[in-house]
């Protein structure tokens, strides 16, 4: 009975899904602006064959061997391939980071006896353990899973024991005064008050963990496959488009990864989402 | 489930089910931290007699070792020598386990609500650990104080999204919803400003006048001692122990007007001058005084 003026709401942005209406600002637009003029100045590199640029493909070529993986199976059990490859390695390193950066964070003890170990390890770069890795395990997919693992897992273990040791004692104590018994300060003070340093330390993780696999599909392309194994086996047959195809593959499977973290981030720790 | 005094629903004040007491009796306290190291003797023989229901506010120079006696007091520290007796029964003695327990509840400086819980499961930690309640009526419980307060319809919100005047009510009363026999409040209002201060204060008095909760209050704030506490306590310098105690003789229940009484001007003369002094000697030993 309410006449239109009042209640019709004549924006249809104002209807839009926040998802939406967050995508198509400002800032996207002028993300955009860059991508286009970014693709002008890679199709003019091409049209006049600038010096050390000249096998570069035209953006239409990799546009159409795009289009090609797409549509094919083959190119989406790559993508299959590699997440099955992140998600073990990963998800191992967490399930075996944070409890061990719980200990190390708690009891003084066990750090004294491992720390030493990882002043040691930890400045080894990941890729540095593809030959070991490779010796020791014996299938292709252990040796992946395997330096996919040390990519997040000594960053996750340093990240959780920090955060144990920033738990404010306020808290603990402030648990104990209401009757907390040391379980309880464990499961309801320790693991929520740790949970955003297990957090970054998963999201610092996933950054490296995509460098580690992709160097491990691609020396290890031979027998195993993935996206890194597909951009290398495009460039050992020369097909210059698959292999910017690849890299753009990886670029895009890095930020969804990331971006579900950041999503898992969100769910897990509600308070932090509105500050 | 009722909280002594509080609202409708609160049981009878000296009914067989109330908690009763709450008197505590600090018997030549000594705390010394590191004894064979650095040796801080932060408490000496320090004795207090705290009647039940009585709102002690100790005042006295920064790192005097106010915080160092509450902190045995809470149970979160062992002691070196002396007892402490809660109701009679000892709670604190050398070499005997710290025990920190729900009938003295603390509340700090800083703030130490769990920011990680909303305000709901702030309140209700305490029955959910101890697993004596059910935790439907907890909540209930927890719903009826915020009423009670007129904080009603934060309940949801999480601790980072409320000012600090807030915070420490929802923590007051997280405290408070245990039934305790003591509250512990260190510095509880340090860092607020005035006019949140001045709430805080009405607040506080009027959860004393309806549940007569034993208060342990420190502070640096001569105002906020005198107009609160029925008696108040200043400390001497490192070591801790009582150098003056000033009986408050307001009437209560009190409100802001108590400020501009001749007798409220006159104890805070006594107690600046014993303040002023012992802050002088903390500063001739070359410590920071900041009372
Ligand atoms: N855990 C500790 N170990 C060693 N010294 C401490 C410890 N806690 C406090 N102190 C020392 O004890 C003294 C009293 O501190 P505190 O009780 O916090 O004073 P206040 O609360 O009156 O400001 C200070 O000199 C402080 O440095
Ligand atoms: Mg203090």
């Amino acid at each position: 009975m309410a006449s239109g003026i009042l209640t019709a709401p004549s924006n249809p942005r104002r209807k839009a899904h926040p998802w939406l209406r967050q995508s198509f600002n400002r800032h996207t637009l002028r993300g955009a602006v860059t991508l286009v003029v970014f693709v002008i100045l890679w199709a003019l590199v091409v049209a006049f064959k600038v010096p050390y640029l000249r096998l570069l493909p035209p953006p239409r070529d990799v546009a159409v061997s795009l289009l090609q993986s797409v549509a094919s199976a083959g190119y989406w059990a790559n993508w299959w391939i590699s997440m099955v490859h992140i998600a073990v390695g990963f998800v191992a390193a967490v399930v075996v980071g944070v409890p061990l950066g719980l200990a190390m964070g708690i009891n003084r003890t066990v750090r004294r006896f491992v720390f030493p170990i990882f002043e040691v390890l930890r400045p080894v770069p990941p890729i540095a353990w593809i030959p070991l890795a490779i010796i020791f395990w014996p299938t292709v997919s252990l040796t992946i899973y395997f330096l996919v693992f040390t990519g997040p897992f000594f960053i996750i273990v340093l990240n959780v024991m920090d955060g144990v040791r920033e738990v404010s004692q306020n808290h603990v104590r402030a648990a104990l005064s209401l009757g907390a018994k040391p379980r309880d300060v464990f499961w309801r003070i320790m693991l929520p008050a740790t949970l955003p340093y297990v957090m970054t330390g998963m999201a610092v993780g996933m950054g490296v963990t995509w460098n580690v696999l992709i160097a491990a599909e691609m020396v290890t392309s031979a027998t195993e496959s993935g996206l890194g194994s597909m951009t290398w086996t495009a460039y050992t047959n020369g097909i210059l488009p698959v292999i910017v195809v690849g890299m753009l593959s990886i670029g895009v499977a890095g930020y969804l990864s990331s971006a579900l973290l950041r999503l898992l981030g969100e769910r897990l720790m509600p308070w932090q989402r509105r500050i | 489930m009722s909280v002594r005094g509080l609202g409708p629903d609160a049981g009878p004040k000296a009914g067989p089910d109330a908690k009763a007491g709450g008197d505590i009796s600090i018997r030549e306290v000594t705390k010394i931290y590191d004894p064979d190291g650095i040796h801080v003797v932060a408490v000496e023989r320090c004795s207090l007699e705290i009647a039940a229901g009585e709102f002690l506010v100790v005042v006295g120079p920064s790192g005097c070792g106010k915080t160092s006696l509450l902190n045995v007091l809470a149970g979160f520290e062992d002691l070196t020598d002396g007892e402490i007796l809660l109701d009679g029964k000892p709670i604190a003695a050398p070499g005997r386990p710290v025990e920190p327990g729900s009938d003295r509840i603390v509340v700090f400086q800083n703030g130490a609500l769990f920011p990680w819980k909303t305000v709901l499961e702030n309140i209700v930690y305490g029955p959910m650990v101890q697993r004596r309640r059910e935790l439907g009526r907890a909540r209930q419980a927890a719903r009826n104080l915020l009423a009670q307060v007129g904080l009603e319809g934060i309940e949801g919100s999480y601790p980072a999204e409320l000012s600090s005047g807030v915070q420490r009510r929802v923590e007051i009363l997280r405290a408070l919803i245990n039934e305790p026999r003591v509250m512990l409040l260190d510095e509880p209002f340090r860092g607020l400003d005035a006019v949140a201060k001045s709430v805080m204060h009405q607040f506080l008095l009027d959860l004393f006048e309806r549940t007569r909760l034993t208060m342990f209050f420190i502070t640096h704030d001569l105002d906020e001692a005198i107009f609160l506490g029925d008696r108040v306590v200043v400390m001497t310098t490192r070591p801790c122990c009582p150098k003056l105690v000033l009986q408050v003789n307001l009437p209560r229940p009190r409100d802001h007007r108590a400020l501009g009484d001749t007798r409220f001007l006159e104890l805070k003369r006594a107690a600046l001058e014993a303040v002023h002094e012992e802050a002088l000697k903390a500063f001739r030993a070359g410590e920071r005084e900041l009372a």
